[in-house]
């Protein structure tokens, strides 16, 4: 896509509808296009097919929220979420739509600093601003909003959340043991229940078959770009892997699918061409931890423009959200409904304790996509990441992988400071 | 000969290297822009080639740096070139602080700097020296003069400020706050070189390193050595002069 002619769509009749604070918002799709060409239009040697994605972004506040507008009307339930652990086939099985509400912009801070105290998770009060402040469509346009116990700032933003839009909660475990599954299979079952009630659709083998098909399928999808991307010399920039990672929590799932399959087809060609976006010499730097939210590309931004390359991103905006697909032969919903709790459970977020596992899986997605040095990115207060950065420091020296502790928030006051970081980071890979 | 130049964030440093030798070295306020003063810094040598670092590495390299080096590197090599056998480094400049670990050829093994605010900087000093009255000098001189601590707790300046000021109230004297003050920075960067390990020889750059007071703290406090070279405040310079001069020789450290 042309830098020119790029821009992010507004639709004031449509955010009017949807009681938004229109006069506030009228400023953001300016902002976010000129922010948007910058960091991403202006790279060199993108991929063809990134201009579906760019595309997404361009109609992020205006198309996208007109197919779910429209959803609504039909009767689906559209569905907002914070958490990679919320099961989203069950919503998919009554024919609803599920989208990631995590807030990823500083904007709507002050707005929740309203309400909320100042030193809490970032993340937390983005997302609590934007309902707050009335300036998020997405937000606007969901029924209910289904939030999860993984982290305290969040399980107590839920009680006052729900004064401003209903708000439920299901209780995911801290720890993984037999009988925290069974805690956890029920809390599924009450989830399912729950989207019942709301739907006044019941949720049947075949129709829930059906969404573990098309989640594993658009899961897969991603799996086999991510494996793709870990080329080297790589075919696609990190901030374009982190971008489309990030729409995964927007888009409609099947048409996604279809066009990140497309995107790896392209990206299979360049391979063999040996057609690149940085040469093969060029640092190779793996990101490990928080999830990064839409429109945060605060640090994939620092590392690519100073010389590195992101070539695999281990958070919940990445491959904790793709890495494990359900089991596809239960015969009942009983049965489905522990698969799926199962596949669930494999998701090693630094909530749950222990969590080895995911140390082997930071090091197994290092050596699989052929990293030089890992950078652990933590949103300040996010303790059990920020803890859990010390066992990655320990495997890392264990390892002989160079590695970098990040804490940051989404302001702009760091960038300085990051930079000197990533940078003497990246000098310290080459030696 | 070929010039480093540190951009930091109180101070710029000039460091002019010839044949690994330090020819001279100069030390100005960054002032309002920083750029300029640089500049006039540099009207008097002819350089071959000059190498930025320190915050201002970016703005240099777009007015009149060939290239740029972090300050990570630039003071792995100065320590190193002034002490051969230095494996870790502490540097607490204006704006942050840092540990270096070196490998045992001299390259950065891994580092660690301040999060972003001015606990454990020389700011910290400075804002609490003005709190007392103190000029910078007279910080560290006081301090000496006190053989009474009382604990600090806040690292944050702004809250240890307003701790000064009820230990003050207190009645207590100021060079009892002065060498109080003193030792919770020594904790603070003795924190950090613990998460790192403190390898080889210790090296302690930055402007903050002429605290003779806090040097000798430190070095109670850790139990080793501390080293601390003639012109503390230079080091990064020197190491971007030295990084000058091996780029053009071909000689890349």
């Amino acid at each position: 896509m042309s830098q020119d002619t790029f821009a992010i769509k507004s639709d004031p009749a449509l955010w009017e509808k949807l009681d938004m604070d229109v006069e506030r918002f009228s400023n953001i799709p300016p902002m976010l296009t000129g922010a948007y060409q910058g960091v991403f239009l202006e790279q060199k040697n993108r991929p063809r097919a990134m201009s579906y994605f760019d595309g997404m972004i361009e109609n992020i506040f205006s198309g996208r929220i007109q197919e779910m507008a429209g959803a609504k009307e039909e009767g689906r339930p559209v569905v907002g979420t914070f958490c990679v652990y919320v099961p989203e086939e069950i919503v998919q099985a009554v024919n609803g739509v599920c989208v990631g509400l995590c807030g990823g912009s500083p904007g709507s801070i002050p707005d929740a600093e309203k309400v909320l105290p100042r030193n809490i998770c970032p993340m937390v009060k983005s997302a609590f601003g934007f309902k707050v402040g009335r300036i998020c469509p997405y937000f606007q346009v969901v029924d209910f909003v289904y939030g999860e116990t993984t982290c305290d700032a969040k399980k107590k933003t839920w009680e006052l959340l729900n004064e401003y839009v209903p708000t439920h909660v299901m209780e995911i475990p801290q720890m993984k043991r037999e009988r925290d599954k069974r805690l956890w299979v029920d809390e599924v079952k009450d989830f399912k229940t729950e989207i019942e009630k709301i739907s006044s659709k019941k949720v049947t083998y075949e129709n829930l078959q059906d969404a573990i098909r098309l989640l594993n399928d658009k899961r897969r999808a991603m799996q086999r770009l991510n494996d793709l991307r870990h080329h080297t010399p790589s075919p696609i920039s990190g901030k374009d892997m982190l971008l489309i990672q990030q729409i995964a929590f927007y888009d409609a799932p099947q048409r996604f699918t279809e066009k990140v399959h497309a995107l790896c087809d392209e990206l299979e060609e360049r391979i063999a061409q040996g057609d690149a976006v940085a040469p093969a010499s060029t640092p190779r730097i793996m990101v490990s931890g928080t999830p990064m939210a839409l429109p945060n590309w605060k640090l994939h931004n620092i590392i690519e423009t100073s010389g590195a390359v992101v070539v695999n991103e281990e958070s919940c905006i990445g491959t904790r959200y793709y890495k494990d697909t359900i089991d596809e032969n239960a015969q009942t919903v009983d049965e489905q409904l522990e698969r799926l709790t199962e596949r669930y459970m494999q998701i090693d977020c630094s909530c749950f304790t222990p969590n080895e596992e995911r140390i082997g899986q930071v090091l197994k997605e290092y050596k699989a996509s052929g990293a030089q040095g890992l950078i652990d990115y933590c949103l300040q207060f996010c303790h059990t990441y920020n803890i859990e950065a010390v066992k990655l420091r320990q495997m890392c020296e264990k390892e002989g992988i160079p590695f970098l502790a990040i804490e940051s928030d989404y302001s702009q006051e760091d960038i300085g400071q990051l930079q000197t970081r990533v940078e003497a980071f990246i000098e310290q890979i080459q030696g | 000969m070929f010039l480093g130049v540190d951009l930091g964030s109180r101070t710029i440093k000039l460091v002019a290297v010839k044949d690994g030798q330090m020819l001279q070295n100069r030390v100005v306020e960054s002032g309002f822009e920083p750029h300029r003063q640089a500049l006039a810094l540099l009207e008097d040598f002819r350089p071959s080639k000059v190498v930025a670092t320190g915050y201002g590495r970016h703005l240099a390299a777009r007015h009149f740096a060939d290239s740029v080096v972090t300050e990570i590197k630039a003071h792995a090599m100065g320590a190193r070139h002034l002490f051969p056998d230095c494996r870790t480094i502490l540097d607490v400049g204006g704006q942050d602080s840092k540990v270096i670990s070196l490998t045992k050829d001299g390259r950065v093994a891994n580092f660690q700097m301040n999060d972003k605010c001015a606990a454990g900087t020389g700011r910290f000093l400075e804002i609490m020296a003005g709190s007392l009255g103190y000029g910078l000098d007279e910080f560290g001189q006081a301090a000496v003069r006190s053989d009474q601590t009382v604990p600090i707790n806040s690292m944050c300046a702004v809250f240890a400020e307003s701790e000064v000021v009820s230990l003050k109230n207190r009645g207590l004297p100021p060079q009892d706050i002065a060498r109080s003050i003193h030792l919770s920075v020594v904790e603070r960067v003795a924190g950090m070189l613990a998460r790192l390990g403190i390898t080889g020889e210790l090296v302690f750059s930055g402007g903050v390193a002429n605290n003779g007071f806090l040097v000798k703290q430190l070095e109670k406090h850790l139990g080793v050595p501390v080293h601390v070279p003639e012109a503390p405040a230079v080091v990064g310079a020197l190491g971007a002069a030295l990084q000058a001069e091996s780029v053009c020789s071909g000689v890349d450290a």
